[in-house]
């Protein structure tokens, strides 16, 4: 990748910046050196406090005001009142509990099929590029893609998840997938762990190289089981690729928006049963533009993975020691 | 953390038994023994429940659209191309494409740019605030880029550049900045210092260090990160949903969800559109995925 003679490895180690002939001594030379990292640094920092810090703030001050998106119009300010119709709205209520649901059922999924696949594919196997690439692309898919597939497999009008839940049950009438509350969000946790996967599996593939091969023959040669075997020596070693995954994945189950919108066609389901978070703050922005208390409701949200992203590297920190 | 960098494809070799028949077998996860047979079954089934659904889509794409519904084989009982050209044709379904494949390039060669610059003060630089810095862009993995949805719009609106290309770039490069400075940051750190330090005594200046030394040796992670970022922005929805609002400035994922309201049973052309709206995504991991192993566990991950 480097071009023969490029580097000069040949060069003694030791030689540091300070001994170059070209070291600059003066205090301008000093300072521009000082002044380097931040110079780096800037572009970045620029861009991702305009696109991205600015907007924390900024949503935070919305979710204070009644706010309108409408020129000339006013903005009242309302105090917490946003906040305290948060806590009495009923579809906050069932969004919070689709939510939490969809984030138990499908995290853990993810995370144990990605890394039984992974234990599957980590020493060498016969074809094990293809097989790799196989069990990842799902992920690069696109969901509103994955999410029409999924609703054709699952259509009421001759799909092929009915004809297999008619051969297995012996009832011909087709079943409304998409149209009941529960079965709709069956559909919704099938996607998307069949969709995630594959990024865990990948981590996981990772992580498991670093396992130390030696460690593992010699705890079988012990005696130890294979269920011991992976609490002391496997699930030790890949503790980092863990946190790191499972607070990708709840961060993500979160913020949940397009497999929801496409499956129930933005509409969240009869009575808004399969309501979700983001969908309903979506709609309370854009469909209704009560652009306040959808960010209000953002803001509550964001707190919570906050406090849950920080608290969970903490208790994983601590259960390393 | 603290491995040193290798090149691509080297980063399994220390499994690698020992050439020949009757060499004995490194000891794995899966035991001593290899256990060939069950572990290339279980694969095989994993590989067809991962591409299965796809397949189907493939396949229903060829097929004539009056006889989509309620077809259950995997092979087209009435093969046909017309559902390719009905996608293409209408719907303006191309200029969607190149929409997508201009903002999805654009923000990868940005993001990569600027990343590189910052993980390399991250990793090479001691600093005032340097660990601070670095948290504050990190604190933002732990908030999803869809919960700003609301303040981007109005800060867009201000700018001026709502229902524009360019302010979608804007959002999605801030968005995937923090993770591939994060990544890159422990990829930079794993580089022996020494090679900057001969490459900096025949005079070279901080950003030709960077780009003539360290980008071309992480180009295993900067090629991972690029297919996540590429895969991400392409196939974008909700945010492009919102800023977007002049058909000829859609993405694809927004052409696709407007294709299923205009022709609400046109199920052969919207498959075709879908097949049309993977390929790209897959040939770019296709082509990436064999640094995926080494850019992993050398970007900081282990």
């Amino acid at each position: 990748m480097i071009a023969p003679g490029t580097l000069r490895e040949g060069r003694p180690a030791s030689v540091t910046l300070g001994a170059s002939p070209r070291r600059q001594t003066n205090r301008s030379g000093r300072a521009r050196k000082a002044a380097t990292p931040y110079l780096l640094l800037l572009p970045a920092l620029l861009v991702y406090c305009v696109f991205t810090v600015y907007p924390v703030f900024k949503q935070f001050e919305i979710s204070f005001f009644n706010w309108h998106i409408f020129p000339g119009a006013s903005n009242p300010f309302v105090g917490w009142s946003n906040y305290t119709k948060a806590f009495h709205d009923p579809i906050v209520r069932t969004a919070v509990r689709n939510v939490l649901l969809y984030t138990a059922i499908t995290v853990p999924a993810q995370m144990a099929i990605g890394l039984f696949a992974a234990s599957v594919l980590t020493d060498r196997l016969p074809g094990s590029l293809f097989w790799r690439a196989a069990i990842y692309i799902p992920v690069v898919t696109s969901y509103v893609v994955v999410s029409w597939v999924f609703s054709y497999i699952f259509s009421s009008e001759g799909g092929i998840a009915n004809a297999v839940a008619g051969f297995f049950s012996g009832h011909t009438e087709a079943i409304n997938w998409t149209g009941q509350t529960w079965t709709a969000m069956a559909v919704i946790w099938i996607l998307t762990v069949w969709k995630g996967i594959g990024w865990s599996f990948i981590i996981f593939l990772a992580a498991l190289d670093g396992v130390p091969r030696d460690l593992l023959e010699s705890a079988r040669i012990d005696g130890a089981s294979e269920p011991r075997v992976w609490r002391h020596v496997v699930i030790p070693s890949i503790r980092a690729a863990i946190t790191f995954v499972l607070v990708l994945l709840v961060i993500g189950a979160m913020q949940a928006f397009t497999q929801f919108y496409e499956i129930t066609r933005g509409l969240g389901g009869p009575y808004n049963s399969t309501q979700n978070f983001m969908m309903y703050m979506y709609q309370q922005a854009f469909s209704f533009f009560n652009f306040g208390y959808a960010a209000a409701l953002a803001s509550l949200l964001a707190l919570v993975l906050f406090g849950f992203s920080w608290a969970e590297i903490r208790v994983l920190r601590q259960a390393d020691l | 953390m603290s491995m040193t960098a290798t090149g691509p494809g080297t980063g399994r070799g220390r499994t690698k038994p020992p050439a020949g028949r009757g060499a004995p077998h490194q000891p794995g996860l899966w035991g001593t023994r290899p256990k060939n047979a069950l572990r290339l079954l279980i694969a095989l089934a994993l590989a067809l429940l991962s591409l299965g659904p796809l397949m189907y889509m493939v396949s229903l794409s060829f097929q004539d659209n009056g006889y989509i519904l309620g077809n259950t084989s995997l092979i087209p009982t009435h093969p046909t191309t017309s559902n390719y050209e009905q996608a293409w044709t209408e719907n303006s379904f191309g200029h969607y494409f190149f929409n997508s494949i201009y903002v999805s390039l654009v923000t990868v060669a940005i993001v990569v740019v600027l990343a590189s610059m910052a993980a390399f003060a991250f990793a090479r630089y001691k600093f005032p605030m340097r660990e601070a810095i670095f948290y504050f862009f990190l604190a933002s993995l732990a908030i999803p880029n869809l919960l700003l949805l609301i303040p981007q719009y109005l800060l867009m609106d201000r700018l001026h550049l709502l229902d524009s290309l360019e302010g979608l770039i804007c959002l999605y490069v801030s968005s995937n900045l923090p993770f591939m400075i994060f990544f890159l940051r422990g990829f930079f750190s794993s580089i022996p210092r020494e090679y900057e330090e001969a490459f900096r005594l025949d005079g070279a200046s901080t950003l030709k260090v960077l780009s003539r030394l360290i980008v071309p040796l992480s180009l295993p992670a900067i090629a991972l990160v690029s297919m996540f970022t590429f895969s991400a922005a392409f196939d974008e929805f909700p945010i492009a949903l919102t800023i977007l609002n002049t058909p000829s400035n859609f993405t694809l994922p927004i052409g696709l969800a407007d294709f299923i309201g205009e022709h609400t049973l046109a199920w052969g052309p919207f498959f075709a559109a879908s097949v049309i709206a993977t390929v790209p995504v897959v040939v770019v991991f296709l082509v990436t995925q064999r640094w995926a192993r080494s850019g992993i566990s050398l970007g900081g991950l282990r």
